[in-house]
């Protein structure tokens, strides 16, 4: 009786070709090798960007000048006075905004600056950096924020 | 002659077996560094330096005055409201053409003027600014919908390079962002 119930398929191999697997890989490499924007900036400032319903994307990555605003991080560990970070670096004068972005202008005349500000940050902080950004002429302007959970 | 039979033909071919291996080397670095997520966020103009421009005439009718304390109250045009209110106040304004009295004669001739006091928090004045513009939104989307049966996003995607938005004509997103008052 058991001898009906032998399996029949013992002689051929059973494998995945592999053949083709480097091209997958490079397919995807290739994908992320284009997605990828490398450098990111350490963040000097602590920034919890607010939620909002009726936003955009943008999508050329390229225009974009963050500014972050927010408690400066410090080294003790703690937080403090909010601070406008540029870059990599803290921006202590006001007026040396106004010369990045002048300069960052004259590179990209649509340059898009995104501000990162943190929700508890007060509003006057903003308008100072603002004014100094209509000065540059730098008037496009995107208010970073997440999706609104629903 | 034997001399010639001594050499053996090799085969040149570079070895490919490590490719996969190479490749997913670059793919796991490529994967560790990438944000792929865009930026998003509210769009806005700001005006332009004081110095060259003169602020244009607005007809005091035509201009919905939105202003926050650092309390986070709302004044609307002298009324007190709350934030959740000031997205209907907006779409009213934008779509009075002319019944009611102190609002706005035109869609087109609407501008909203958002001001607050220094001390408000971000979080309040995104909170704000996102009803505002997505009031604006409302009315895009409803005028979209009814002309083209489908809503702004859509109508605008289907927009051919040289074709005009008429719907963003019709209903121009005017928000002035004003500056507060030193206190």
């Amino acid at each position: 009786m058991s001898a009906h119930f032998k399996k029949k398929s013992a002689g051929t191999k059973q494998e995945i070709p592999t053949a083709s697997m480097p091209d997958i890989i490079f397919m995807l490499l290739i994908f992320f090798m284009v997605t990828t924007v490398l450098r990111e900036t350490e963040l000097l400032v602590n920034v919890s960007i607010p939620q909002a319903e009726a936003i955009e994307k943008i999508d050329q990555k390229r225009l974009i000048q963050y500014v972050y605003i927010g408690p400066e991080k410090l080294e003790s560990g703690g937080l403090g006075e909010p601070a406008v970070q540029i870059d990599d670096a803290i921006v202590r004068e006001r007026t040396n905004i106004r010369q990045f972005m002048y300069r960052a202008l004259r590179e990209e005349p649509r340059t898009i600056v995104s501000m990162r500000v943190d929700r508890d940050v007060e509003t006057g902080l903003l308008y100072d950096v603002q004014q100094e950004l209509r000065e540059a002429e730098a008037l496009r302007v995107n208010y970073s924020t997440t999706r609104e959970a629903e | 002659m034997p001399l010639l039979k001594k050499r053996v033909k090799r085969d040149a071919e570079i070895p490919s077996a490590s490719m996969a291996d190479i490749a997913f080397l670059l793919l796991i670095f490529f994967l560790v560094t990438t944000t792929i997520n865009a930026d998003k966020g509210i769009y806005m103009q700001l005006p332009p330096p004081l110095e060259d421009t003169e602020p244009p005439e607005i007809n005091q009718r035509n201009l919905l005055n939105v202003l926050v304390n650092a309390d986070g109250q709302v004044l609307i045009d002298n009324e007190v409201t709350n934030v959740a209110a000031i997205r209907d106040i907006v779409k009213r304004h934008i779509l009075n053409n002319g019944r009611e009295p102190q609002l706005s004669t035109a869609p087109d001739k609407a501008v909203t003027s958002f001001k607050t006091k220094r001390g408000l928090p971000y979080e309040t004045y995104i909170a704000v600014l996102d009803e505002i513009k997505s009031a604006y939104n409302d009315v895009r989307d409803d005028a979209s919908r009814q002309e083209f049966g489908a809503p702004y996003g859509e109508y605008k995607a289907r927009l051919g390079d040289d074709e005009e938005d008429v719907i963003a004509e019709r209903y121009p997103l005017k928000i002035s962002l004003a500056e507060p008052d030193p206190d």
